[in-house]
């Protein structure tokens, strides 16, 4: 692990409208770093996500991604969004599209990737996920733990530094959900670094390197998966793991 | 600009059209009161027809549907008004063209209550005859509301369509809105009583655009 | 029963005159190629600029839509008649001298363009957000993401409401023969009043029946083969 950040958001704040959302986020992810955000519902989990590749603008505050601050008006965007991938809840798979043509659509357009080439590395990217088999396959054709394996193929195809999970896992059913979370897994041993909100509380004890608890647009509290589900600091988080913890 | 304002909209022939053109309007405004209702009643009527427990009248409604929506409307009213009298039927042009306006509306509006009625699931059905409603009241109270609120988007768009078509009847003559701005025209050779048409056409059917709008974005997005 | 039997006579005479469809058959044909090709044309340009429209109002900027919507609302409130004659007598005054074929063929144009502007943004913006998102996170821009991810779904998704808004449209051809247009209706009523018979008008029906029954039940096919999901 290398002590400069990869990530580095510095008093991030974001509002829709009245609504104060983020209230001034310090986060820090360095690289090869899994870090978990958990917090209660409409916290600002999925927002802070969101505005670390900018699908949300912020209001204020600085997100630096790997030297550069992706918030100011002058940065390239869309050559950043290629070194953060990004997971959805919903998988987001283009239903026109194979899962090899979802994955290599970036491969094509973004990277400028001659079309065999693309192929090649989409089906290396979804050999990855364990899907080498249903390249073909269109999204209505397989199951949600599949869908969203391709959509983290997706993700990987760029060769991405660094990838965003929004609770990959929360659509799927209780059976599919280890598949995804191998690949996760597998992931983090190759040295991926990963910004996951998730409800897995199992998987985050057992892989995250960091936990964050973040409420009502604040961090409350971070620290190892030992320290804040084993002994909360703060009375917010105390009353949150012990709500979900059982 | 002088020459365009001249010939598109010259005052002196505005204020000389417009009892003209006024009464050309109410003539329009009584063609859509008369066409627009009794097309909805005859289209209801062919979707209920089409959902007949007897084949053969299904197939019979199918036939009607089709038929007169191959036709073009203007070939519907001009056969009507001008070859029906070869068979010794003749009749006032405002009788041809409200026929043939209504046999062209209620194919389509018949098209567009059938879509409405089987995108009511059967359930409905079923549940409102486990309650013991006839055959009838279910219809009316459970399938047919909930119809006509899956396809209001393309009611109100059939509805714009045939306020629309009245324009149609100037072919034959009959002195409606399009019919005295071009009687106008000819005798002014001047374009501004068409624009006068026009501005008056907008005037009404407006306001049913935007509505088609706004229910036509929420329709889609809901689906 | 003598009677009946000439009624019946007259009735065959005046709408199925053999000799006198022979006579206007070529016209008929003439009329239909024409119906044909214009119809073709219009269906081609209207949709193309269509989907240029919605694809410039996708991006946005307020001039471009607010013009776009002032465009659409006018061709979609006023009756094509209306237009076509305003174009047909309107622009001589102006120094345009426009044919009637060119003023129907502009006119439905123009007609076409604006519904179909509409189904296609109506489409565009059915299509889930998490589309866009997932095309921009990895990194295409606002166009490739129109391009390669939103439109395909979206048109697949206006098929059925397009192809049955085409096919009224291109039966609006018909309207050509009040300035003058030789299509079917022209050829059969010119027919009509020449021979004093109403046989030609019959051909002309015909003509349509052949013409637009195909279209009518390919348009209800598409419309099964294409059903909206619905909730
Ligand atoms: N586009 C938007 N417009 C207005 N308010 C929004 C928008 N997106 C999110 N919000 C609001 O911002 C707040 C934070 O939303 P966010 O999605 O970040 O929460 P979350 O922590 O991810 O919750 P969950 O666990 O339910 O996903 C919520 O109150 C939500 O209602
Ligand atoms: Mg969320």
């Amino acid at each position: 692990m290398s002590d400069s950040p990869i990530l580095d958001v510095q008093g991030l704040r974001k509002s829709y409208g009245k609504l104060e959302v983020l209230k001034g986020v310090d986060l820090a992810v360095r690289e090869r770093e899994l870090v978990f955000i958990i917090g209660p519902s409409g916290s600002g989990k999925s927002t802070l996500l969101r505005c670390c590749n900018r699908l949300e603008e912020s209001n204020g505050g600085a997100v630096i991604f790997d030297g550069t601050d992706i918030t100011a008006k002058s940065t390239n965007i869309n050559a950043v969004r290629q070194k953060i991938g990004m997971v959805f809840q919903s998988f987001n798979l283009y239903p026109h599209m194979s899962a090899e043509g979802n994955v290599a659509l970036a491969l094509r357009k973004v990277l400028k990737r001659p079309k065999a080439e693309a192929l090649e590395r989409a089906r290396a990217a979804l050999d990855r996920v364990g899907l080498s088999d249903k390249a073909e396959n269109y999204p209505n054709q397989l199951s949600g733990g599949q869908q969203q394996r391709v959509a983290i193929a997706r993700a990987l195809a760029l060769e991405p530094k660094m990838v965003l999970f929004d609770e990959p896992t929360s659509a799927l059913d209780p059976e599919l959900v280890g598949s995804v979370l191998e690949v996760m897994r597998d992931l983090r041993t190759a040295g991926m670094t990963m910004l996951v909100v998730s409800h897995e509380m199992r998987f985050a004890r057992e892989a995250a390197d960091r936990v964050v608890f973040m409420d009502e647009g604040h961090i409350v509290e971070e620290g190892p998966p030992e320290q804040v589900f084993g002994d909360p600091q703060m009375p917010r988080t105390r009353d949150f793991v012990s709500r979900i913890d059982h | 600009m002088e020459f365009i304002l001249q010939n598109f909209f010259n005052w002196d022939i505005v204020t000389q059209a417009w009892p003209l053109l006024l009464r050309g309007f109410g003539m329009t405004l009584i063609l859509m009161a008369a066409v627009i209702p009794v097309g909805c009643i005859g289209g209801l009527t062919v979707a209920l027809l089409g959902q007949s427990r007897f084949r053969a009248v299904r197939w019979m409604t199918i036939i009607y549907v089709d038929f007169f929506r191959a036709f073009p409307p203007l070939v519907l009213l001009i056969f009507i008004y001008a070859g029906l009298p070869f068979a010794g039927i003749d009749l006032p042009a405002i009788v041809s063209v409200c026929l043939a306006f209504l046999l062209n509306s209620s194919a389509y509006y018949g098209e567009v209550f059938r879509a409405g009625i089987e995108s009511v699931g059967t359930g409905q059905a079923e549940a409102a005859r486990s309650t013991g409603l006839s055959g009838f009241q279910t219809t009316t109270y459970v399938v047919l509301p909930q119809a006509i609120r899956n396809v209001l988007p393309d009611l109100v768009s059939n509805t714009l369509e045939v306020a629309k078509l009245t324009s149609l009847a100037s072919v034959v003559a009959l002195p409606e809105l399009l019919y005295s701005a071009d009687m106008a025209r000819s005798v002014t050779f001047n374009a501004t009583p068409i624009v006068m048409a026009a501005v008056l056409y907008l005037v009404l059917l407006w306001p049913l655009v935007r509505l088609l709008s706004r229910i036509e974005h929420g329709s889609m997005s809901s689906r | 029963m003598n009677a009946e039997i000439t009624q019946w006579d007259r009735f065959l005479a005046s709408f199925f005159d053999l000799a006198v469809m022979q006579k206007y058959l070529p016209n008929i044909v003439d009329g239909f190629l024409l119906t044909c090709h214009l119809a073709i044309l219009i269906v081609i340009s209207g949709l193309a600029l269509g989907l240029i429209l919605a694809v410039i109002r996708a991006y946005e900027f307020w001039l471009t839509s607010w013009l776009i919507v002032v465009f659409a609302d006018v061709m979609r409130a006023l009756p094509p008649l209306v237009f076509i004659l305003l174009l047909y007598f309107g622009l001589p005054g102006v120094g345009l001298n426009l044919s009637g074929y060119a003023a129907t063929y502009v006119t439905l144009t123009l007609v076409l363009a604006a519904f179909s502007e509409e189904i296609f943004r109506a489409g565009i913006l059915a299509t889930p957000k998490g589309q866009w998102e997932a095309a921009r996170s990895t990194g295409l821009g606002f166009g490739q993401s129109l391009a390669y991810v939103i439109m395909p779904q979206a048109i697949r998704m206006t098929v059925p409401p397009l192809t049955n808004r085409t096919i009224a449209i291109a039966k609006n051809t018909a309207l050509g023969t009040v300035v003058g247009v030789g299509e079917i209706l022209n050829q059969a009523t010119t027919g009509q009043s020449f021979s004093g018979n109403a046989s030609p008008l019959v051909l002309g029906a015909l003509a349509y029946l052949i013409l637009f029954i195909p279209v009518v039940i390919f348009g209800r096919w598409v419309e099964t083969r294409f059903a909206w999901r619905r909730t």
